[in-house]
């Protein structure tokens, strides 16, 4: 399932790995998406690599979360929009419309920007989808409810009314609730649309030290405008820029090498603080 | 007077001055004060609007509580257990309604029955299936628009041609259950369709992403969701059915017999109050009782619904 960079010699994708070897998770092919006539971003060639943290940065409209909902193909459940390119997952083409989504998203989970909670109880919403995927036995989704609960730093706070409503959360223990429910069903890659933006310092730390400590057993692609979070956490940085009324991917490559020496002028601007 | 209240004021401040965080400049006694006076009545053409709005309430309210008032003072003196469970006699002017509550009960059983799983089948047929600017979307809601607006007594001469006839249940509960059914499905399906593209459609991308199937998707998040909506539609549709006569003339008849099956020929509530009141001369107190129990139920039937949505909307 897993095909090493070097697979596809026609396109050069922006390749975030210059110095070692790396398996590649997923890989995008001049990706691009329009929304009716307007494009959202185009001709993005980027590989993210395994058991890393990528990073995506960019001013407010580059198409940042667009690129992630291609990625696990809920594009289908928006109107009018229209995707070309490639998105190579190890093999599989997944834009190729035979490919089932739903298995799809079972293996590339997306957490949204904003927090999206079911109408239900805090504890039925980690349940109902583990139960979808074929868990009957309520002990073992009890213990995996507490678990992701408490993964994401939320157990201490909610174990005494699992029953009420998620609803009546606040927004950023509906943020962790969205997380752990995503975590309880171990996806292989976890798609993060600026996690920590309803978030408190310290809950925001919580999460973030979660992010990292998830780093070895998923694949995770973060959307942050905290680019102090990006360096703190990112293993990889790929930077979004609108270009000609449509987001671009500007640069690429290992955390460091962006932050220290940046090859574009506009993202060296963007990440010391000048533009953006 | 101003003017006064201003030199005071500005003598209060400098006595304490030691105390005042905020820099504030005596209020000059020359300039005129820069805020606008405030009235204490608002001027009267703006109350216009409000005692508008007032009248029409007040109006609404008083015309309905007359009715009920009417009715319920005339037909108060007939209620009894007697009433709701004798069979009429001497032509509805003497005994009760049994037959006739069992024959409304069973048309609206039959009603609902057909047109409840049709309707919302449709509904999320047309919500969660087609686009919304599909040519199939808009042929279709375009006519469920028309069919809500048809008059009772076509769907009436309708249900006589066809379930009656052609179909030869005759004149029979089924018929009328059955013509009751297309009239009611346009108000199920339209307010249905409502309920669930209300739906945030948060719910949808989350549950997608999370790997949950359609089915799934619908039965526990948008359905439960959408009850609300189905229970408004449910609430009109049932309004509508009970209150009916036109249609129902053609269909299940007028005989006040305790129907034995759906084959047999029932006469509903609405039926049994216009007949004691327009051809039956000396029917008009049991018409009346026979009113008060219709408003009755529909008054029950409304405050349940309303009591469940109410639940249902705190549940979660
Ligand atoms: N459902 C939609 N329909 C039409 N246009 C859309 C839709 N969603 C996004 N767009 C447009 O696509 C462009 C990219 O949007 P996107 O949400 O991907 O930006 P983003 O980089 O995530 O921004 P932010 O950092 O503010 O979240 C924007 O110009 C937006 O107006
Ligand atoms: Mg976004």
């Amino acid at each position: 399932m897993k095909t090493s960079l070097n697979s596809t010699p026609s396109v050069r994708p922006c390749t975030p790995t210059p110095s070692h070897h790396q398996e590649t998770f997923i890989q995008t092919e001049r990706l691009s998406l329009r929304y009716g006539c307007k494009t959202a971003f185009c001709d993005v060639n980027l590989s993210i690599p395994v058991g890393c943290i990528t990073a995506l940065v960019g001013p407010s409209g580059c198409g940042k979360s667009s690129f992630l909902c291609c990625l696990n193909r809920l594009t289908d459940l928006i109107p009018c929009c229209q995707v070309s390119g490639k998105v190579r997952l190890g093999k599989l083409d997944i834009l190729n419309p035979k490919i089932d989504p739903i298995a799809l998203r079972r293996r590339v989970s997306l957490i949204s920007q904003k927090p999206n909670p079911f109408p239900l109880s805090i504890w039925q919403n980690i349940a109902l989808p583990l139960k979808e995927h074929g868990l009957r036995n309520r002990e073992e989704i009890d213990r995996i409810v507490e678990q992701s609960l408490r993964d994401v730093g939320l157990w201490d706070e909610v174990k005494d009314r699992l029953k009420d409503s998620a609803l009546a959360l606040s927004g950023g223990q509906q943020q962790r609730l969205c997380i752990a429910r995503a975590l309880a069903l171990k996806p292989e890659a976890l798609l993060l649309d600026e996690p920590c933006s309803a978030l408190d310092p310290i809950s925001s730390s919580v999460v973030e030290d979660l992010i990292v400590s998830l780093k070895h057993h998923y694949t995770l692609l973060i959307v942050t405008h905290n680019l102090a979070q990006a360096r703190r956490i990112a293993d990889y940085v790929a930077c979004f820029w609108v270009k000609d009324d449509s987001g671009q991917l500007i640069e690429c490559g290992s955390a460091e090498q962006v932050f220290a020496d940046p090859q574009s002028p506009i993202t060296a601007a963007y990440v010391n603080g000048i533009r953006g | 007077m101003a003017k006064k209240k201003g030199v005071q004021k500005s003598e209060v401040r400098s006595q304490k001055s030691e105390v005042n965080f905020l820099p504030c400049s005596p209020a000059s006694p020359a300039s005129p004060s820069p805020h606008l006076p405030i009235s204490p009545s608002p001027p009267p053409l703006s109350l216009l609007p409000t005692i508008t709005v007032w009248a029409i309430a007040l109006l609404v309210t008083a015309t309905f509580a007359w009715i009920v008032g009417d009715i319920i003072w005339h037909g108060a003196g007939t209620i009894s257990w007697e009433f709701l469970t004798t069979a009429p006699k001497n032509s509805g002017r003497e005994g009760g309604i049994a037959p006739i509550l069992v024959a409304t009960g069973l048309i609206l059983g039959v009603c609902l029955a057909v047109s409840l799983p049709l309707g919302i089948g449709t509904a999320i047929l047309l919500a969660e299936f087609t686009p919304t600017d599909s040519w199939f979307g808009r042929l279709v809601r375009r006519s469920l628009d028309v069919l809500a607006g048809v008059p009772s007594i076509v769907f009436g001469l309708f249900g006589n041609v066809f379930f009656a006839r052609t179909l030869g249940l005759g004149f029979s509960i089924l018929s009328g259950g059955l013509t009751l059914a297309c009239m009611v499905l346009p108000i199920l399906i339209r307010s249905a369709e409502e309920g669930l593209r209300a739906v945030p459609n948060d719910y949808r991308l989350a549950a997608a992403s999370l790997g949950l199937s359609r089915t799934t998707t619908l039965w526990q998040l948008l359905l439960p969701a959408a009850v609300p909506g189905l229970l408004v539609g449910l609430v009109l549709g049932i309004g509508r059915a009970m209150a009916e006569t036109a249609a129902l003339i053609f269909t299940s008849g007028y005989v006040d017999r305790m129907p034995q099956s759906l084959f047999d020929s029932g006469r509903a509530l609405s039926i049994h109050i216009f007949d004691l009141s327009m051809n039956v001369s000396g029917g008009d107190t049991n018409a009346y009782g026979s009113a008060l129990v219709l408003v009755v139920l529909l008054l029950l039937i409304n405050g349940t619904a309303a009591q469940i949505a109410d639940r249902w909307l705190h549940k979660f």
